[in-house]
C-alpha cells in the first residue's frame, strides 16, 4: 500500500544523515553589516547582472529594494532591471524580481530549476553562501565542468569566474594512525587568472552575500531600530507598573 | 419581569437582565486570593495574555493567509513584505506560539510544586491538562500552514505515528487525517479549518471551564494552605486579597516583564537561532525533497525523544502517549495531603527535581539527530520520567513531612 511505503520513507529519514556541518566542510564567516548601503547597492549590482537571469526572487520587489538600499525607483528601473515582462517590454519597477528563465530550460540546461534566492540566506546561513560563492573548483568529471567545497555535486555553473578566475585543487595523500591512506584537498591553485584580486573578489561576494541577506529579512534594520524604541518604552512601562504595584500592596500586611 | 431592580441607572437596569456587577465581584472584585502568591504564579495571567495575542493576531494572518497548497507559502511571505506591519503580526504570531508553551510549562511546573493539582482542585488541573493537549493539537496543525519544508516533513513524521497502531487502523486513521495519500493540500485546508476554528474554540472553552473551576474551589498558594479555612465575621479569609485591585496591578508587572522578552525576542531574534523558527521552514514545501534532518519544534521534543528512545515503532508510540496521559492522574497518585514541596520529604523534592532536569534533557535530545549517546541518555531520561510517577506513588505514601504552618507565612 502507498502509505506504507510512505511510512518506511518517512522512517529512513530519521536514520542519523549529516548535513554540511558534520561532513566536515569548513565554512568561512562573513561579517556583515546591514546598513552599509553601498556595500548593498553593489551586492544588488552583481546579484542583478550575475545572478537574476536564471535565479529569482520573487517574494521581493524592485521598488521595495529600491527604497531599501538608497536608490530611487528610476536608478533601478534604469540601472538594474535587465528582465522583461509577458509582453516582452522591460520589467516595472512595482513588479516582483522574476527571472527571465523559463522553469523547464533551468530544469534541462542544469538538471534542476534554479532555486528562489529570495529567502536562500535564512534557510542555508550566510556563512554558507559566501563559502559556497568562493569555492568553485575546476572538476572535469562534473557537467558544468567545475564543483564546489560547500555543494558538493553542485549544478550551477561558476558564473563568476571571470572575475575570480578558475582554480584547480591540489591534493595529498596522508596516512592516518590506522594505516588507511585518505586523498584530502589541501590548497587550490589558480589555472586560469581572474579580473579582481582574492581581496576585490571576496569583497564583491561580502557584499552580495550582504544583499541576499537584505533581500531574505528587508525589514531587519527597521526591526532592530523599532525595537530599541519599545525596549525603551516596555522599560519605563514596568518601572510604573512596579510602582503602581507598590502603592496599591502598602496596606497588605504581611 | 421576575425580580425587583435593585440598582439604580444603566448598570441597574442592565444587571436586573444579565448579572454583570455580580460577575465582576465574583470573579475579581471579591474574588479573595492568598496574598503569598509569588513569581511563579505570574505564569497563568501571562497564558491568558498569550491567548489573547495569538487569536488577535490570528485574526490578521487570515486576512492575507492562503490555506492553498500553491499559494500558502508565498502568501506567508505576501504577509513578510507587502502587508502593513505584517511581519509584526506574523512574528508576534511565530513566537506567540513558543512563548505560549514556555508560560504553560512554568504554569504546570507551579502546579506540581505547590500541589495545585490535589484536592479539591483535581478537576483544575484536568481542565488545564485538557487545555494543553488542545495546545498541542493547535500548534501542530498550525506549524503545517506556513508550508515550507519543515511544515510539510514534520507533519508528515508526526502522522505517520498513527500508521503504528496495528490490524489496518492506524493506516485508516494516518489517511483520514490526511485527506490524502501524502500530506498534500487536502491535508494543508482540514489543518487551517481545524486551526483557526475547531481548536481554538474548545480552547476558549476550556479556559472558561478551567477558571471557573479555579473561582469555585479558590487559589492554592506556595504554602498549600487553604485560606478559606481562617475567616474573619464578614466571612472573608483572612490571608486573602481581593483579585482586583491587587492582583491586577501586580499582574501588570508580570506582563511588562513578559513584554520585554516576548519583543526582544520579536524585534531582535525572531528565529530564536531556528529553534522558534527553523531555518528549513525557509524552503518552500517539496514533498519530492526530504530534508536531512527532521525535528520537531523545541515544545514538542521531549515527547519527540521519549518516542525515539523505545526501540520499537509501536512500543515508541505507546510510550509518548503514556507520557501525556500519566499527567492526567497526578492528582491520585500523589496521595499525600500536604500540597506544598516546602513541607514536603527530600526524596520528595530530589524526585520532582530530577523530573524537570530529565524533562530538559529529552526535549534537547530530541532536537537533536539520533545518536547512540543521544539514544541511552533519552532512554535514561524517560526511565526517570515515568519513574517520577511510580515513585511518587510510594513516596507520598510513606515520605516524613514537615508540620504545614495555619496560616500562610510568605
Amino acid at each position: 500500500m502507498k502509505t506504507r511505503t510512505l511510512f518506511t520513507a518517512v522512517i529512513m529519514s530519521l536514520v542519523p544523515v549529516f548535513g554540511f556541518a558534520a561532513s566536515g566542510v569548513h565554512l568561512d564567516s562573513v561579517d556583515l553589516d546591514p546598513t552599509d548601503q553601498a556595500s548593498l547597492q553593489r551586492g544588488a549590482k552583481v546579484f542583478m547582472n550575475y545572478c537574476a537571469g536564471c535565479h529569482s526572487a520573487d517574494y521581493a520587489r524592485y521598488n521595495r529594494m529600491a527604497k531599501d538600499i538608497g536608490l530611487s525607483e528610476e536608478q533601478v528601473s534604469e540601472n538594474l532591471i535587465f528582465t522583461t515582462d509577458d509582453n516582452g517590454e522591460r520589467t516595472k519597477v512595482g513588479s516582483l524580481i522574476f527571472s527571465n528563465m523559463n522553469k523547464d530550460f533551468g530544469k534541462q540546461a542544469f538538471g534542476t530549476t534554479p532555486p528562489n534566492l529570495a529567502l536562500i540566506a535564512r534557510s542555508r546561513g550566510t556563512d554558507y553562501l559566501y563559502t559556497y560563492l568562493r569555492t568553485f573548483y575546476l572538476d572535469p568529471s562534473r557537467p558544468v565542468g567545475v564543483n564546489n567545497l560547500a555543494f558538493p555535486g553542485v549544478g550551477m555553473p561558476h558564473v563568476l569566474w571571470k572575475l575570480q578566475g578558475l582554480k584547480q585543487p591540489v591534493y595529498e595523500t596522508t596516512t592516518d594512525e590506522n594505516g588507511h591512506e585518505h586523498e584530502e584537498l589541501v590548497r587550490f591553485e589558480t589555472v586560469v587568472e581572474g579580473t579582481l584580486s582574492e581581496e576585490e573578489y571576496d569583497s564583491l561576494v561580502t557584499d552580495l552575500v550582504n544583499f541576499l541577506d537584505y533581500l531574505a529579512d528587508p525589514i531587519k534594520v527597521e526591526r532592530h531600530r523599532l525595537g530599541i524604541v519599545v525596549m525603551l518604552f516596555l522599560f519605563i512601562f514596568l518601572g510604573v507598573a512596579i510602582m503602581l504595584k507598590k502603592e496599591f500592596w502598602k496596606d497588605v500586611t504581611k | 419581569m421576575a425580580a425587583e431592580q435593585q440598582g439604580k441607572g444603566l448598570m441597574g437596569w442592565i444587571d436586573a437582565r444579565l448579572p454583570v456587577t455580580e460577575a465582576w465581584k465574583k470573579h475579581l472584585a471579591e474574588y479573595y486570593a492568598p496574598k503569598n502568591f509569588n513569581f511563579w504564579y505570574y505564569f497563568g495571567s501571562l497564558a491568558l495574555l498569550v491567548l489573547v495575542i495569538q487569536i488577535v493576531t490570528g485574526i490578521f494572518l487570515t486576512m492575507n493567509y492562503k490555506p492553498d497548497g500553491e499559494l500558502a507559502f508565498r502568501s506567508v511571505e505576501y504577509i513578510m513584505r507587502d502587508v502593513n506591519w505584517g511581519w509584526l503580526i506574523r512574528y508576534m504570531h511565530s513566537t506567540g506560539a513558543s512563548a505560549f508553551f514556555i508560560v504553560v510549562y512554568l504554569h504546570m511546573f507551579r502546579g506540581l510544586m505547590y500541589g495545585s493539582y490535589k484536592k479539591p482542585r483535581e478537576l483544575i488541573w484536568i481542565f488545564g491538562m485538557l487545555i494543553y493537549v488542545a495546545l498541542m493539537a493547535e500548534a501542530f496543525m498550525g506549524y503545517l500552514l506556513p508550508w515550507g519544508q519543515m511544515s510539510y516533513w514534520g507533519a508528515q513524521v508526526i502522522i505517520s505515528l498513527f500508521g503504528a497502531i496495528p490490524f489496518g487502523i492506524g493506516d485508516a486513521i494516518t489517511l483520514w487525517l490526511k485527506g490524502d495519500f501524502i500530506v498534500s493540500d487536502a491535508t494543508l485546508n482540514r489543518f487551517f479549518a481545524l486551526h483557526v476554528i475547531a481548536v481554538p474554540l474548545i480552547l476558549v472553552m476550556l479556559v472558561v471551564a478551567h477558571i471557573l473551576a479555579l473561582h469555585e474551589v479558590g487559589s492554592n498558594n506556595p504554602d498549600g494552605v487553604e485560606i478559606k479555612k481562617n475567616k474573619n465575621e464578614d466571612g472573608i479569609p483572612v490571608d486573602g486579597i481581593p483579585f482586583h485591585p491587587y492582583y491586577t496591578v501586580k499582574d501588570i508587572v508580570g506582563v511588562a516583564g513578559f513584554l520585554i522578552v516576548f519583543f526582544a525576542i520579536i524585534f531582535f531574534a525572531p528565529e530564536m537561532g531556528g529553534y522558534f523558527l527553523e531555518h528549513a521552514n525557509f524552503d518552500p514545501a517539496d514533498p519530492l525533497k526530504t530534508p536531512e534532518h527532521i525535528a520537531p519544534v523545541w515544545y514538542f521534543t521531549p515527547f519527540y525523544a521519549i518516542l525515539r528512545a523505545v526501540p520499537d515503532k509501536l512500543g515508541g508510540v505507546i510510550a509518548m502517549g503514556a507520557a501525556i496521559v500519566v499527567l492526567f492522574f497526578l492528582p491520585w497518585i500523589d496521595r499525600n495531603n500536604v500540597k506544598s514541596i516546602r513541607y514536603r520529604s527530600l526524596a520528595y523534592k530530589v524526585n520532582l527535581w530530577l523530573f524537570a532536569v530529565a524533562f530538559v534533557v529529552l526535549g534537547y535530545f530530541g532536537m537533536q539527530a539520533p545518536t547512540p549517546m543521544g539514544t541511552l541518555i533519552s532512554q535514561l531520561c524517560s526511565v526517570i520520567y515515568f519513574g517520577f510517577f511510580v515513585a511518587l506513588f510510594f513516596i507520598s505514601k510513606m515520605e516524613k513531612t514537615k508540620p504545614v504552618p495555619e496560616r500562610v507565612t510568605h
